[in-house]
């Protein structure tokens, strides 16, 4: 519930404010991108971001993270999202360290999240098959073999898949697509034999890999063919801190546009005198206002582990969807011809958001999950 | 947070023994349900006096008001625990109108001492009401056009002109206005803000009806209306500003920004999601109409977002509330959600939501007919929309003029 940061928090946010502003300008996933960089992201920014500790904000003090919670990770998200800064931090440090924090055995977690926090270990996870986010649609099969299993099938649009060091294969040991029961998580090490990972080129510069398997082999992750509560506990973990990130994206898209109606001229006075484009201006301001309030309270949510959890996720993905989309486009439309450019930085915001948005669901996803949630 | 919880028990106890039962719930047919207060005021349920005298006792119809002027002087914390606990009883509010939302909060932050003692007791214990004097036939957003005459007499003012829309000016005894003090002087700077007593000869109103059938304002005529020196507020031509922080209470008022976005706020109405289940049905537990749900569920996340936010503007100010430029974000952004909410509702009920009179339409079909056309004028009423995103745009992004 606590709608405001404590003081440690906005010690984090300031210092990530510093660290993204000084090292992971825009500039630098420009170059990333022009330079067709094999990581996708700069190894020794990653590496001082480790040293930070922001690779085990959310991992507890006893398996060697910093136990600052998800109120933490998510300032840290947000000032990322700002610079649209590129690294392995959402793939690893949330979505994959809450699939071992939820899923791992003791032994599992001992042995891992200590090589998350220390950025020592790359996961993805791989879970989507279709263009569109399917949480529960798995048909990758896993098939029990020893002490392990093997697993067949194919995975698309997986984050960091193609610097991950390990897997986390979201797949189906019974049922149909669509059934929560039936599906297994199981930990492949991505040089395992029958591991073919192709790295994809998106639009936002960011780094994604489709993934085949054939007959890979891994360990099980959690209990067999109950993933799908630890699944949807990672994934609305996934979709908050996601929200975050674009919060940070959407205001500073917002505060450059505003800024350009400050001072582009045009009839002799600043574009932004124009009521057309000052109420526009002022209506983006007050989506970003609420959407403030919904990643704060989701935040928490995750701290207090609630049982609003599910919603609020909802909530929080389907207003950020919108919000960014709506920033985004207005930025490039309020900045005219200039915000065509490649050479301006504008548009890089739009594609980012477009991609976001298509990462753990739509706003249709979400409002038709929130109407769920709420009995009708 | 020892003392937070024995105030909520002491609360409950309080409120369990002197809380009326007739004044928990909606209020029943033909009973007013919300009281103004002041000399006109007919109790029709005797309860409702009652109620009110034993709040206004412990100042609790002015919760944060101090208590040297008769307000309750509770805390932020002790105000939303009191909400609480009334929530908690379907209490009605004992009283409310202009004196709580706008003219006490003006007098607190810029009233004299002596206006203070004078005026704000009256408004706690509901013996006067007022009302509104500031727009009129040539000056509505540009409220600062305004026109109405008010001239140096000697010892008092004097006051010629006409006010209009004038809420509840046929049952209120004070009217706090706008007026033009130096026509000479450009527009914002001959202002002043008087208070006039509207027990005289020189006040006459007529009241106008509405688009809803009822006839919730007036016209306000000014005929050599007679004013006390000492009910000048703020310096002479200087009432602009007076002015302006009080549109400020006024729209933090309407926005609901003072209830702090409590969920479940006891507001007589049901949810839109119960209405429309009702009227529409489920299939598989899901709004059988698919683009409707879609709608709906739009408006209910805008909702939820909007009371997480007027909450955080809670938490962020430690003042509880003195009212900013945000305000207009606030008022802005309620009223739209809140009008989108009642179309949602019509289109939820069918033609039963469209029912004017007779027996065919049940009471609460009957009432959200009315609601719905009242909610039109809350985007335009205390500043338009259009008005709150200049606002917005000027104050807040500081976009140029
Ligand atoms: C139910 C109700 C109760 C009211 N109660 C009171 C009261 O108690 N006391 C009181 O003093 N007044 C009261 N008002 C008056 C209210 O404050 C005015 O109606 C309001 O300020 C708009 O003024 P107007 O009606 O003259 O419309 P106009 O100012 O003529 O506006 C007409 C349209 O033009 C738009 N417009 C105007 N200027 C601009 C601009 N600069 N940019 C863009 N669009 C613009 C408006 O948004 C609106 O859509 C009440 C009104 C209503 C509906």
């Amino acid at each position: 519930m606590p709608l405001v940061l404590n003081e440690e928090q906005n010690m984090l946010k300031d210092a990530a404010k510093d660290f993204c502003g000084n090292n992971t300008p825009i500039s630098q996933l420009r170059k990333l991108r022009d330079d067709k960089a094999d990581k996708g992201f700069d190894e020794p920014t990653w590496q001082q971001m480790v040293e930070l500790g922001w690779a085990g904000i959310i991992i507890p003090e006893d398996f060697g993270g910093l136990g600052f919670g998800y109120m933490g990770m998510g300032v840290v998200m947000e000032e990322c999202g700002r610079t649209l800064t590129a690294s392995p931090l959402f793939s690893t440090a949330v979505l994959g360290a809450s699939a071992i924090m939820n899923a791992g055995s003791d032994e599992q977690k001992g042995e891992l999240l200590g090589q998350v926090a220390g950025g020592e270990l790359l996961l993805a996870l791989a879970l989507e098959e279709t263009p569109h986010h399917n949480p529960y649609g798995a048909t990758t099969k896993a098939e029990k073999s020893g002490s392990g299993y093997k697993v067949t099938g194919s995975k698309k649009f997986v984050l960091d898949g193609h610097v991950a060091n390990k897997l986390i294969v979201v797949a189906r040991t019974s049922g149909n697509a669509g059934d929560r029961d039936g599906l297994t998580m199981v930990l492949v090490d991505s040089d395992a034999k029958g591991v073919k990972v192709t790295r994809t080129f998106m639009a936002d510069s960011r780094n994604a890999a489709n993934i085949e398997f054939d007959g890979a082999e891994g360990v099980l992750l959690g209990t067999e063919g109950k993933a799908a509560d630890v699944l949807d506990r990672v994934l609305d973990t996934g979709r908050i801190l996601l929200a975050a990130e674009m919060l940070g994206s959407s205001q500073e898209c917002f505060e450059r546009t505003v800024e350009y109606l400050k001072t582009r001229e045009q009839f002799g006075v600043p574009i932004g005198s124009f009521q057309a484009l000052k109420h526009r201006a002022a209506q983006m301001f007050c989506e970003i206002e609420l959407s403030k309030s919904v990643v704060l309270e989701a935040l928490s949510a995750l701290d207090e582990n609630s049982d609003e959890i599910a919603e609020l996720a909802s909530l929080a993905k389907a207003r950020l969807n919108d919000t960014y989309n709506l920033v985004s486009s207005e930025g490039i439309q309020m900045h005219g011809g200039i915000g065509m450019t490649d050479e301006y930085d504008i548009g890089f915001f739009m594609k980012r958001a477009r991609v976001s948005e298509h990462t753990l669901g739509n706003s249709a996803f979400h409002r038709n999950r929130y109407g769920e949630t709420q009995g009708y | 947070m020892g003392t937070l919880n024995d105030f909520r028990m002491e609360t409950r106890a309080w409120l369990e023994e002197n809380c009326p039962e007739s004044m928990r719930g909606p209020a029943a047919v033909g009973e007013e349900d919300m009281i103004g207060g002041g000399k006109k005021q007919v109790y029709k349920n005797p309860d409702a006096k009652v109620w009110l005298d034993r709040m206004a006792a412990r100042g609790w119809t002015a919760p944060m008001w101090p208590t040297e002027y008769g307000g309750g002087g509770l805390s932020k914390d002790e105000y939303l625990i009191l909400q609480d606990e009334m929530i908690r009883l379907n209490a009605r509010s004992p009283i409310g109108g202009m004196g709580f939302s706008m003219i006490g909060p003006t007098l607190l932050d810029y009233g004299t001492e002596e206006q203070k003692r004078e005026h704000l007791p009256k408004i706690v214990s509901g013996e006067i009401r007022w009302c509104q004097g500031y727009s009129e036939p040539g000056a509505g957003s540009d409220l600062a056009g305004l026109q109405t005459k008010c001239e140096d007499a000697g010892d008092y003012f004097l006051v010629n002109g006409q006010k209009i829309w004038t809420s509840g000016a046929q049952y209120a005894d004070w009217i706090f206005t706008l007026v033009r003090t130096d026509p000479q002087a450009p527009k914002h700077e001959g202002i002043s803000f008087v208070l006039i007593d509207m027990d005289q000869p020189g006040v006459t109103v007529r009241p106008i009806k509405l688009i809803s059938g009822s006839s919730p304002f007036c016209e306000t005529f000014f005929d050599n209306a007679r004013v006390e020196k000492q009910n000048l507020v703020g310096q002479i031509n200087r009432g602009w500003t007076v002015g302006k922080r009080l549109l400020q209470h006024e729209r933090s008022s309407i926005s609901g920004l003072n209830s702090g976005g409590r969920r479940g706020r006891y507001d007589g109405m049901r949810g839109l999601t119960d209405v429309a289940k009702e009227y529409v049905g489920l299939a598989d537990g899901k709004l059988a109409d698919a683009t409707l749900r879609g709608e709906i569920l739009v408006n209910e996340m805008n909702q939820r977002a909007f009371g997480l936010t007027q909450q955080r503007a809670m938490a962020e100010s430690e003042s509880g509330g003195t009212p900013t430029f945000a305000t207009s974000f606030f008022k802005y952004y309620g009223s739209e959600t809140g009008k989108t909410r009642l179309e949602l509702q019509l289109k939820a009920m069918g033609t039963q939501s469209l029912g004017w009179e007779g027996d065919m339409f049940s009471d609460e079909e009957k009432t959200l007919t009315r609601t719905w056309l009242r909610s039109k004028s809350s985007t335009i009423a205390g500043g338009s929309s259009e008005i709150q995103l200049n606002i917005v745009a000027k104050r807040v992004l500081g976009l140029p003029d």
